[in-house]
């Protein structure tokens, strides 16, 4: 058992220092990274600049589920955000040499092309979280402080599920294109806001079916101290972080499949 | 027929119809290439799709918070026009491009296209404008049709916003044409372009009004990004002169100065291309 990681840890280590070794490439890929997400949350300060309250939060209280969804998106984005790259895997064939290995499909593809140059994304996100903490006033208690924890590994998790349940959908349709960002990057930007300013089908469908609302917006309601606009009891903020557990078994179940459901390219 | 290729002389009395016919050539080309990816259109409008109600969202709920019901001077039905026609637009300028000329130039396969007898600006210009029109046909109209069916939108009033707003999405296409190329003109003198790329990538949407409406910025700011850069050009002038949001002399002079810069960029091309071609030669092929 102690040898497991043992082909992983390799499998890292020659990432790290095949992407160390471009300097500029890679200092021009740490600092563009950062500057993406900087402007990410620029963004949120400028709609502020324009008005008062956004849903009924002021910019302090919004800050904290911007903070939540930068800081759970970076380190989901970090560790299985290339995942993405499937698709080229499937298209090509070059799944085969990953199949044939005797290690775990998923994470071989996820350490062959760690971006390290993500990395520095989020620390920028915790910064933004812990800021938006410090400049809230909150009732700070045990289950709160719990809750946080458990707040930003869930919605890491939920976030690096989203990554994989849509990366998994090239083994049915390879040319899928943008398909998965409409979740992954998509789902970054609803859960960046205020889940009671989206409204009907869309709310639901998104906050309810998909999940989205619980990564952010329940579990900062809860931080707050605030009710839930949308009537929802107080307690689902707490519950809120498991609800990516459920979604990373469905994120898995289709990977699963999916990885069956592959058929090489003939060649 | 009278094509045109490096085999045949050219012919000897120098006319405009021929260049015509192989600009529209390759056009055509360019608009039947982009009409095989079909998968990838749908999954494309389908992003767009979502992204336009996120956006149209949150800046319904920034009006909802102003005093006035006003965000950056934009009515609700303004903000709903401006995020819906600007997802489509977004595919039809193609914000976003590709690496395709940088990865010719890394690989070397650019060479081929140097000996055509069709300048390359042109030829790329050609194909990518073939491109834009099957854009307009396949992206454009989902994202603007879901808008309509969905939301309450703000309709021109004016009649000579619709020929202005063509014009201006044309000179629009042009000048992020000319953007793009010169960012993978890049890889004539660094191989690896994904630092630029990326810096491409984020000053066009932040600087371009895809985030966010630029008049959602400090006034002066604003008016430095949209007289010294091109960005706003490419999106944010369209959109407002779709929106009817100024006077309509301002509306004239916003697309004014789109015309100086994509006058000034592909000045540029032309002129890094001729140094590129050069640099090209050094290498040696």
């Amino acid at each position: 058992m102690a040898d497991r990681p043992r082909p992983y840890l390799a499998l890292l280590r020659g990432q790290v220092s095949a992407q160390a070794s471009y300097r500029v490439s890679f200092a021009i890929d740490v600092g563009t990274n950062v500057i993406a997400t900087v402007l990410d949350v620029l963004t949120v300060l400028v709609l502020f600049r324009v008005t008062k309250a956004l849903g009924g939060f002021t910019l302090r209280e919004a800050m904290v589920m911007v903070g939540l969804t930068a800081l759970a998106f970076a380190a989901a984005d970090l560790t299985v955000g290339n995942i993405e790259r499937v698709k080229l895997y499937v298209n090509t064939g070059r799944l085969d040499a990953v199949l044939v290995r005797p290690l775990g499909v998923l994470p071989q593809l996820v350490l062959m092309d760690i971006p390290i140059r993500k990395a520095a994304r989020s620390v920028f996100g915790a910064t933004v979280l812990g800021v938006a903490l410090a400049s809230v006033d909150i009732d700070w208690t045990v289950a709160r402080v719990a809750l946080l924890v458990y707040a930003v590994l869930g919605g890491v998790l939920f976030f690096a599920s989203i990554f994989v349940a849509t990366a998994s959908v090239a083994f049915w349709w390879i040319e899928s294109g943008e398909f998965g960002n409409a979740f992954t990057y998509g789902g970054r930007e609803f859960t960046t806001y205020p889940i009671n300013i989206y409204s009907g089908w869309f709310r639901r469908v998104f906050a309810y079916g998909l999940g989205f609302g619980f990564v952010a917006y329940y579990p900062a309601l809860a931080l707050l101290g605030r009710t839930d606009p949308l009537g929802l009891p107080g307690w689902v903020g707490y519950a809120a972080p498991g609800v990516s557990v459920i979604v990373a078994a469905a994120a898995a179940a289709v990977w699963r499949v999916g990885v069956r459901h592959y058929r090489s390219t003939g060649s | 027929m009278g094509s045109v290729n490096a085999t045949t002389p050219p012919s000897a009395h120098r006319n405009i119809v021929p260049a015509f016919r192989t600009f529209a050539a390759i056009t055509g080309s360019g608009f039947r290439r982009y009409s095989t990816y079909r998968q990838a259109t749908v999954a494309g409008a389908f992003t767009n799709t979502v992204f336009g109600f996120l956006r149209t969202y949150v800046l319904l709920a920034v009006a909802a918070g102003t005093a006035t019901g006003l965000a950056g001077g934009y009515s609700q039905k303004q903000l709903v026009t401006f995020v819906w026609t600007g997802q489509g637009l977004l595919a039809v300028v193609a914000l976003w491009g590709s690496t395709e000329l940088a990865d010719r130039i890394r690989t070397g396969d650019v060479a081929s296209d140097l000996l055509r007898p069709v300048h390359p600006i042109t030829m790329y210009l050609a194909a990518d404008v073939g491109r834009a029109g099957h854009a307009v046909l396949t992206r454009f109209v989902p994202p603007v049709l879901t808008g309509l069916l969905f939301f309450d939108v703000y309709l021109p009033r004016q009649w000579f916003t619709a020929p202005l707003f063509v014009l201006s999405t044309g000179l629009a296409v042009l000048l992020c044409f000319a953007c793009r190329f010169l960012v993978n003109s890049v890889a004539y003198w660094l191989t690896d372009i994904r630092g630029p790329m990326i810096a491409w990538m984020i000053g066009s949407g932040v600087l371009g009004g895809l985030f966010f409406p630029l008049r959602f910025l400090p006034e002066p700011l604003m008016v430095a990004l949209w007289v010294a850069t091109p960005f706003p050009g490419m999106l944010q002038t369209p959109l407002d002169v779709l929106v009817e949001r100024d006077a309509p002399a301002l509306r004239g002079g916003l697309v004014a100065l789109q015309v100086m810069w994509a006058g000034l960029l592909l000045t540029a091309c032309v002129m890094v291309q001729r140094r590129a071609e050069r640099r090209l030669v050094i290498q040696g092929g």
